[in-house]
């Protein structure tokens, strides 16, 4: 999908800087916009080293394992197909406290284990069971508690406080997260 | 609520390092491992935020964004999102590093303390890569059929979208 996306805005900007009169411009944004990328990166990777490092120290404690436990009598609720001890229910804990944790590296693997798991017992192999969705609907939902990317991005284009903005944050995301385990919930048969 | 915030990162930080000392982690090795994974990472995505980011700045500076953003304002001015918004909406569920590129040029051309900048903040902090997510775990087992997981997670997207305008407005005006 990406491809097409990128393609069609590129070819589209052109097209029309062509009709607009604005190719001078243009031709500028290219040249800057490359050099752009790489100071944002440039600058972007030392906090990031930084947070993933902290985390790491974080993570090899066993705080992944321990918090997920904490959350099991709560997730199971979302997931009676499968009972609170199964692996199914341990991956899919561990998966979403990792999300919580900001671990995306250790968050995806856990998250596909916790798919095959589930698809195991699954009546039809080929589509989605109601635990399977609710899963995937809380993966597509922000449950990060400090979005590093964001702040530091704030924090490079010197704002005052790069992260007053995280009370919104976390108010938006868990409004947006029940919204999406309440549809979910409307929608299984 | 600006105090509290300069609190968030040295205590995350100490908290960090007093759990690891108890759980006898060795800290500084652990810490290198962890830095190197997360220097990996952040250099993995230059080249495609290196397309992006070009592809985002010429859409800007060819006009082509202001007619997008003209297409779309009836909804803004219904829910009273900040005209620069609009792509990030529209790009936030399919491409991660695309809307880190509109992020960063909002808040290069608003600043990331203007009501747009903060919005963007909110949106970009409060959804994920929706179909990112959704690819790469039904992928992952061979499920061809999503059934609502789609319609569900897209209707979640845009509520963050709702909510973080509304909250911003409440929080900071």
């Amino acid at each position: 999908m990406l491809n097409y996306i990128w393609g069609f805005i590129i070819i589209i900007s052109i097209l029309c800087s062509i009709f607009t009169g604005n190719i001078e411009h243009l031709s500028s944004s290219i040249l800057s916009g490359a050099s752009d990328a790489i100071t944002l990166i440039i600058t972007m990777a030392g906090m990031m080293g930084l947070w993933t490092g902290l985390m790491k120290i974080a993570d090899k404690g066993g705080i992944t394992y321990i918090l997920s436990k904490l959350f099991r009598p709560i997730l199971k609720r979302l997931f009676k197909d499968y009972p609170e001890n199964s692996m199914a229910i341990r991956y899919i804990c561990m998966n979403i406290t990792a999300n919580i944790l900001g671990l995306g590296n250790a968050a995806t693997p856990m998250g596909i284990s916790a798919m095959k798991e589930m698809n195991k017992t699954n009546k039809n192999p080929k589509s989605a069971n109601n635990s399977m969705i609710m899963f995937v609907v809380m993966n597509t939902a922000s449950i990060q508690l400090i979005p590093t990317t964001m702040s530091i991005l704030r924090q490079k284009y010197s704002s005052i406080a790069p992260f007053d903005v995280l009370p919104a944050i976390w108010i938006s995301s868990a409004i947006a997260l029940i919204t999406g385990i309440i549809l979910a919930k409307i929608f299984e048969k | 609520m600006n105090t509290f915030s300069f609190y968030i990162v040295p205590c995350t930080i100490g908290l960090i390092i007093i759990f690891g000392l108890c759980k006898k982690v060795p800290l500084f090795d652990t810490f290198i491992i962890g830095a190197k994974e997360g220097l990996y990472s952040t250099f993995s995505i230059a080249p495609s935020l290196i397309g992006l980011i070009v592809a985002v700045s010429m859409f800007k500076s060819s006009g082509a964004l202001d007619i997008i953003t003209s297409f779309f304002s009836p909804m803004v001015n219904f829910f009273g999102f900040p005209k620069e918004v609009i792509p990030l909406m529209l790009l936030r569920p399919v491409s991660g590093s695309g809307s880190l590129a509109l992020v960063d040029s909002i808040f290069k051309s608003c600043g990331p303390d203007s009501f747009a900048g903060r919005v963007a903040s909110v949106m970009m902090g409060s959804t994920e890569t929706t179909f990112y997510a959704i690819a790469i775990y039904f992928g992952s087992v061979g499920i061809k059929n999503t059934r609502h997981t789609i319609p569900v997670a897209l209707t979640a997207d845009f509520t963050s979208f709702i909510m973080s305008v509304l909250i911003v407005r409440l929080l900071f005006t």
